[in-house]
């Protein structure tokens, strides 16, 4: 192996075109370089401009594609000029335009004009982790006949593998119920639930799959993402709330596939 | 195009995974997962390829591998990669060059290529294919990129020249003299996207016949076809877009013609990627590709008997 370099070289004479390129990509107040021309050194202002608004404009549509739910709330306008704000504020840092907008949940929430929907940064919560399942590695989902072939007195001491696509969101606002009706094609009438919601995003083969947790559910099932034994996860959400069916959870979370093994048994 | 076939000691890879569909003299078109039922019920016997956009299949699993492995399963596959930034300053992202080649390791793609562009500065990625100078400096530095790349995934890549829309003025090359050197240089293959010459031709008040005649087609392993949108430079002069968003324009058709004809029958690919129509009309654009390419091989096949003869 050849040593690293702490710091990349410096770009040869001649190369530092990226630099003075680069600011107006995002920066509409930043001028055209003046190292650019059209053909017999014609201006090339709305020749930059080609560039300035494919670069924008193609953020933007990545942002529409990752958060059609959210688009479809707000309507495309509000949409695009939200996403611009952001596009131009925290450009991708990666070439994987699947892995960009993971930032634009917390913009929304500061975003100025959509204080009046603050369930909507929770949709695009659940829309980014949407994707996130969508990508995640392909792998087996334990069965039901493992966890039945645990003798019951060592169930509490189970510790559990999640599935690499699976992810819990929790939710002030029934930020699922809001996410579902609008990705789904069929029209969108008036949601009466103001319940809080919790999300389980899980794909146990390929297609990507949103269910509503019951209050405690999200800390049983959060619990076991996180290594907890089965016994603990289930008296934290017993405090959560008294009435949660462990049972009832368990269906859930084999039904959705969320587990990918059973780690250990105590 | 024996160069371009499968690196014969890629170790593990040796054992191929997927059948070795020829791809010589053939159409193709950009895979769109929406395509793939139809695609799949297509009761028509077609030996068309598929290209893809290598970032598309960058993540860990899921339907976009699934969708992938079904169409190599009996198609060939062309892995164009759209964000390595070989044009940029910087040195190339090594995360990015590993899932590169552990893509091409993956797929055993017939055709590979990038382009003659930048997208990455410092820690942003722009999503577009930007410009840069013609000049000794960069001549050098895109060789080098290219060495790498090539290096890294043990096989020859095609370099697709690029549509621009501006000129920099410290170019001191034409952009097919540079093309020519890297080449030279690197030993890499050409992508020659006949939509992009002629917008960048159109673009820069060039003709698109004296680009192709200094261009060096003997080194051409495929050819892009796609649609360009109309706007206005500064003066009011026509301005075109490489919009890949619908069909091949009549001139392009021409010049493909041309470079066929002169060429040989070459694997080329109806580039389609927004305003995306149904199967039936991309295959149609296929289909029209296929038939210049057969009427070429034909007159191809009779010079080869002629030379035998």
């Amino acid at each position: 192996m050849r040593s690293v370099s702490p710091s990349p070289p410096e770009p040869a004479r001649g190369c530092r075109y990226a630099e003075g390129f680069t600011p107006g990509l995002l920066d509409p107040s930043c001028t055209t370089p003046a190292f650019v021309a059209g053909p017999n050194c014609k201006a090339a202002d709305r020749r930059f401009n080609v560039y300035r608004n494919n670069v924008t404009v193609s953020l933007m549509n990545a942002l529409a594609d990752i958060f059609p739910a959210t688009l479809r709330i707000t309507g495309e306008a509000f949409f695009r000029a939200m996403a611009r704000f952001h596009v131009r504020e925290t450009p991708p840092t990666s070439p994987l335009l699947f892995e960009y907008g993971r930032d634009f949940p917390d913009f929304i929430e500061r975003y100025e004009y959509a204080q009046s929907m603050p369930w909507l940064a929770d949709v695009a919560r659940i829309e980014r982790a949407w994707l996130d399942a969508y990508h995640a590695a392909d792998g087996g989902v334990l069965s039901p006949a493992e966890l039945a072939a645990v003798p019951p007195d060592r169930l509490g001491y189970l510790v559990f593998e999640a599935h690499p696509a699976t992810r819990i969101l929790r939710s002030a606002f029934p930020a699922v119920t809001i996410f579902s009706v609008n990705r789904a094609s069929g029209p969108v009438g008036r949601i009466e639930t103001t319940a809080a919601e919790s999300a389980l995003v899980t794909r146990p083969a390929l297609d990507v799959e949103v269910r509503r947790l019951a209050p405690g559910a999200d800390r049983f099932l959060g619990g076991l993402v996180a290594g907890e034994t089965m016994e603990r996860a289930a008296s934290a959400a017993g405090e959560v709330n008294a009435d949660f069916d462990p049972a009832a959870a368990i269906r859930t979370m084999l039904e959705a596939g969320a587990f990918a093994a059973i780690r250990h048994g105590g | 195009m024996p160069e371009l076939a499968i690196h014969p000691d890629r170790g593990a890879s040796a054992g191929l995974r997927f059948p070795a569909h020829a791809i010589d003299g053939l159409a193709g078109t950009s895979f769109k997962h929406q395509h793939l039922p139809s695609i799949l019920a297509d009761e028509e016997q077609d030996r068309g390829f598929f290209e893809v956009h290598a970032e598309n299949y960058m993540g860990a699993g899921g339907p976009p591998h699934a969708a992938l492995a079904r169409i190599r399963e009996d198609h060939p596959v062309s892995l164009h990669g759209v964000a390595m930034s070989i044009g940029g300053p910087r040195p190339l992202d090594k995360a990015h060059l590993g899932r590169f080649a552990a893509l091409v390791e993956r797929y055993e793609p017939l055709l590979v290529s990038e382009h003659l562009a930048w997208s990455t500065h410092g820690t942003a990625y722009y999503n577009d294919l930007l410009p840069l100078p013609y000049t000794e400096a960069t001549l050098r530095r895109v060789s080098e990129h290219i060495d790498e790349v090539q290096e890294a995934i043990g096989r020859r890549i095609l370099l697709e020249n690029p549509s621009t829309y501006l000129l920099f003025k410290e170019s001191t090359m034409s952009e097919t003299a540079f093309i020519r050197e890297i080449v030279r240089r690197t030993g890499c293959g050409l992508l020659l996207d006949v939509n992009n010459v002629f917008v960048s031709a159109t673009n820069h008040g060039y003709s698109a016949l004296d680009y192709l005649s200094n261009y060096p087609l003997g080194d051409v392993g495929e050819i892009h076809l796609a649609g360009h949108a109309e706007q206005q430079d500064d003066e009011g002069d026509l301005l075109l877009i490489d919009s890949h968003d619908g069909p091949v324009a009549d001139a392009v058709w021409r010049l493909f013609d041309i470079v066929i004809g002169r060429c040989g029958p070459m694997p080329t690919l109806i580039e389609w990627d927004s305003a995306i129509p149904d199967w039936p009309v991309l295959k149609a654009e296929a289909k029209a590709a296929q038939s210049i390419l057969d009427r070429h091989a034909a007159s191809f096949g009779q010079e080869k008997m002629h030379a035998l003869g």
